[in-house]
């Protein structure tokens, strides 16, 4: 009777279950079964009970209460109990449980036994889920069998050093000795390990790098060794002989090689052989090939070498097999920011890649094409990331957008070709662009002061086919608002002029407003603009008069908010109308990460007034100016009048949220009490103020009041703070 | 190094899991979700590799059986291929001609193997006959001690 039968019976019933809760059912009878026979003295069938466990904690169910007997059978004399206790040690104990540690004795007797096949359990587990204590434990007696003993216990030894080094670094200074000497070695298991453990100590310590840089004439030979000899049954693969090892020598040059230049010396001749001999047919070949390369390019190697690489590289890329392709252009992404132009020639080869049918070949298509544009080559490039743009995978298109818009921003050839190419990707995926596009596009806009009457018809014709992207809307909204009137002068140079009435473009916005596709922001845009045509059209201002008096009354908080404003505007300050809703001056444009300590000045959002009546916090201007506060990291000082001083000091927390320090201090002879601060932001800006640390100043700066502020900018704020406060000086 | 290799079927039934680094038994569940998900959802004819967090997800379909490993990213992807080929043939000279049923039935063998070819998430022994041989002594010393246990019992 095979002693798996048992075991085997047990899947076959597991399998047989129709539902899940038959499967269940039996499952819990077997756990039954093998818990009663774990209670049972020594029995013969101990490892069938365990094994039986292990595959139903394979299946998911839970098996910790087969961790004692997994103890136990390590500890056994038999093999067969030893092998499936060393096993579900493995699958069920991590250094986590507290099991391990009790195992943690027999491995050492089991280290030292006579038989090589139980070292061997003990030396795979100990590799396995060994932790810091045990492997402390026993780093010794891996050395000693480093030294000392067969190839077969030696090759294990130098991974569970390996593994040793990994979790207790400082162990690593013991088995330097020992991994030097097995370079030497004829067996290839024990000369990979060698070199695995080299790798890995040389990784971790740069002292110790230093000193292995001697064995790299040794690694040479090796390699030479492997890829001029004949045949070798033991080791060939498809004609190459042990390429397992091969790569792991490459690999190791590599790490020696980089930044030294004799050692990258030393190892030229062998790479350049490597190169030009190895079989490029079959994917192991390649897989040394690529290896090569990759240490070519990371090492100081001589120019010629560095061509030959990057020919294969674009070798590679014309293969027909995808894993090759993609393989390349990973590496190629690598060094695009260090021989770009040798990655530049084979561009339209990269290019293609774009339309490859697989997911992953396509994303780095697309990483590597965005690196490779160029002032040269944008308007070509863009044509292609535009159509890839409409017809790549959901997955990738934010990630385009962005892309698209950074290319643009850097290498536009002129403003028009700018403004078409971000209304293309509007149009193409409004839905995946970032939040900030709208305010971004909208101050480019605004700065093209030559091209408001073609932007205004784009984006005219373009509302009138679709309204469903949000951003492309908001954009046209504004537009038709500031620029409308020159929608109805029939005019335009660069572009086919409309010919509308004032009562169509209306119509657009109104469909805008009312439409269910409008997102609360939208319809505020398309408000806002239908109030702001109030004073560039001439004959239908009181259907625009209906229209905002209507919104008076809407459910949305915002949009009625804004009617009733600008309803008043009608009717109470008319006078004013005109003033206000004039066209916008251009925005400064600031980029991010501009610390200007002025301009947080000229935009103050705080207002401090001992003693006085309140007075309306000073008006902020535009948002590019706010965004300034964003790249503020430094402290600026807002107020210092009548001996308060009040700083301001910003971190950003995210994308969009940011947390400002207000800090007050008094260095006047008096306390100053009922102390608090006021601020203002504009509409797109939330402000959450804390609580302050104290409302009174003591005199002569002995303590401080502190508050802090999180702004947040979101599309549809929907109130604006204002904090009145008086404080009273004593 | 590589940190784990994982074998599912078609339907997405765990047939073997190996871990090389020590993990809580949620993380390995998720990453067993996770994996499953990504690899069974791909194409036919794509590409092998995928990029999964900071690790790099190297799978290959052998009859119903999906192999996938997880190594760190200054692995060599088309290497991680080969090893994954290496395993199978080793499984199949084993088995003779194996099939997904010889895993399932006899999974502790596939582990037993999987321990002479890879440790520690690094490969162990490059050379097929010196595992197999390995394989087949360990057998051999099994079989001598569970016959020896049959003597003990039968005959006292």
């Amino acid at each position: 009777m095979s002693p798996s039968v048992p075991l085997q019976e047990m899947i076959r019933a597991i399998r047989s279950a129709r539902t899940q809760c038959e499967e269940r059912g039996v499952i819990q009878r077997e756990c039954a079964a093998i818990r009663a026979q774990f209670r049972q003295a020594d029995n013969g069938g101990r490892s069938h009970n365990l094994a039986k466990l292990l595959y139903v904690h394979m299946l998911g169910y839970p098996a910790h209460f087969g961790q004692m007997e997994c103890v136990r059978m390590i500890a056994s004399p038999r093999y067969s109990e030893k092998r499936v206790g060393y096993l579900g040690a493995m699958m069920l104990l991590d250094e986590k449980q507290d099991a391990s540690l009790l195992i943690t004795n027999s491995i050492k007797n089991d280290l030292s036994n006579s038989n090589q096949y139980i070292q061997s359990l003990a030396l795979c587990t100990l590799a396995c889920m060994g932790s810091a204590e045990m492997c402390r434990d026993l780093a010794p007696e891996i050395d000693r069998l480093l030294r000392a003993s067969n190839s077969y216990i030696k090759k294990k030894a130098a991974l569970c050093a390996v593994h040793i080094v990994r979790k207790v670094h400082d162990l690593g200074e013991l088995f330097t000795k020992a991994a030097r000497s097995l370079l030497t070695e004829k067996n290839h298991g024990v000369v990979h390990g060698a070199v695995v453990l080299i790798t890995e100590l040389c990784e971790r310590n740069s002292e110790t790098l230093e000193r292995f840089r001697k064995t790299v004439p040794d690694l040479v030979q090796i390699m030479k060794g492997l890829v001029i000899s004949g045949y070798s049954p033991d080791h060939d693969v498809a004609g190459i002989s042990d390429p397992f090892l091969q790569v792991r020598i490459l690999r190791l040059l590599r790490i020696l090689g980089r930044n030294n230049e004799a050692a990258s010396d030393a190892m030229n001749d062998l790479l350049a052989q490597v190169a030009t001999n190895t079989d490029s047919t079959k994917t192991v070949g390649n897989a040394v090939l690529y290896e090569t390369v990759l240490t070519v390019l990371d090492i100081k190697s001589e120019s010629g070498l560095r061509v030959l690489a990057v020919n294969i590289l674009g070798r590679f890329l014309l293969n027909n097999d995808r894993n090759i392709r993609y393989i390349a252009m990973t590496s190629l992404q690598k060094i695009v920011g260090t021989d770009h132009n040798a990655v530049q020639r084979h561009r339209g080869t990269i290019v293609d890649c774009l339309k490859d049918q697989d997911a992953s070949v396509k994303r780095r298509a697309l990483e590597l094409s965005l690196a490779l544009v160029s002032a040269s080559n944008i308007r070509s490039m863009m044509k292609e990331l535009l159509s890839f743009l409409s017809s790549c995978p959901p997955e990738l298109r934010s990630q385009t957008a962005s892309g698209i818009f950074n290319a643009a921003e850097r290498y536009a050839p002129s403003q028009r070709w700018h403004i078409d190419t971000i209304l293309h990707v509007l149009t193409t995926a409004g839905g995946d662009v970032r939040d900030e596009t709208v305010p971004n596009l909208i101050q480019l806009i605004t700065n093209t002061s030559e091209l408001h009457c073609y932007t205004v018809h784009k984006l005219y014709r373009a509302l009138l086919s679709d309204i469903s992207q949000q951003p492309l809307v908001q954009v046209a909204c504004w537009c038709i608002g500031e620029y409308g009137d020159l929608l109805l002068t029939g005019e335009c140079q660069e572009t086919e002029p409309v010919q509308v009435t004032e009562d169509y473009v209306l119509d657009v916005l109104e469909t805008v407003l009312q439409s269910h596709m409008s997102s609360p922001s939208t319809r505020g845009f398309a408000l806002t603009a239908t109030m702001k045509l109030s004073t560039r059209i001439t004959e239908n201002v009181d259907r625009i008069r209906s229209i905002v008096s209507i919104y008076g009354s809407c459910i949305d908080v915002e949009l009625q908010q804004r009617a009733v404003e600008y309803n008043a505007l009608f009717k109470k300050y008319d006078h004013m109308r005109a003033a206000v809703l004039e066209r916008m001056p251009v925005i400064e444009k600031n980029s991010q990460g501009h610390t200007n300590g002025e301009t947080i000045k000229e935009s103050q959002t705080v207002k401090v007034k001992p003693g006085e009546p309140q007075q309306p916090a000073n008006q902020v201007q535009a948002n590019a100016a706010f965004y300034t506060v964003f790249s503020i990291v430094a402290t600026v000082t807002v107020y210092e009048k009548d001996g308060v001083t009040v700083t301001l000091s910003c971190e950003k927390q995210s994308d969009s949220g940011l947390t400002v320090t207000l800090t007050a201090s008094n260095s006047t002879e008096s306390d100053i009490r009922g102390f608090t601060l006021q601020a203002a932001v504009p509409k797109s800006v939330q402000l959450h103020m804390k609580a302050p640390s104290g409302d009174s100043l003591p005199a002569r700066g002995t303590a401080k009041v502190t508050q802090m502020v999180l702004v947040f900018t979101f599309a549809d704020m929907s109130e604006v703070y204002e904090t009145k406060v008086s404080p009273v000086t004593s | 190094m590589m940190r784990f290799m994982l074998l599912f079927s078609r339907q997405g039934k765990l047939r073997l899991q190996k871990w090389f680094t020590s993990m809580s038994e949620r993380e390995k569940k998720k990453i067993i979700r996770d994996m499953t998900t990504m690899v069974l959802a791909r194409q036919p004819r794509s590409c092998n590799f995928m990029q999964w967090k900071d690790l790099k997800i190297v799978y290959k379909r052998y009859a119903s059986l999906y192999f996938c490993l997880g190594v760190e990213s200054q692995e060599n992807e088309l290497l991680a291929l080969e090893i994954i080929h290496r395993y199978v043939e080793l499984l199949d000279k084993y088995f003779g001609n194996v099939c997904e049923l010889d895993i399932i039935f006899n999974f502790e063998k596939a582990y037993f193997i999987l321990d002479e070819f890879l440790m520690g998430g690094e490969i162990q022994e490059t050379s097929k006959q010196i595992v197999n041989r390995s394989i087949e002594a360990s057998d051999m010393l099994q079989e001598d001690d569970i016959s020896e246990w049959y003597e003990v019992e039968l005959f006292g």
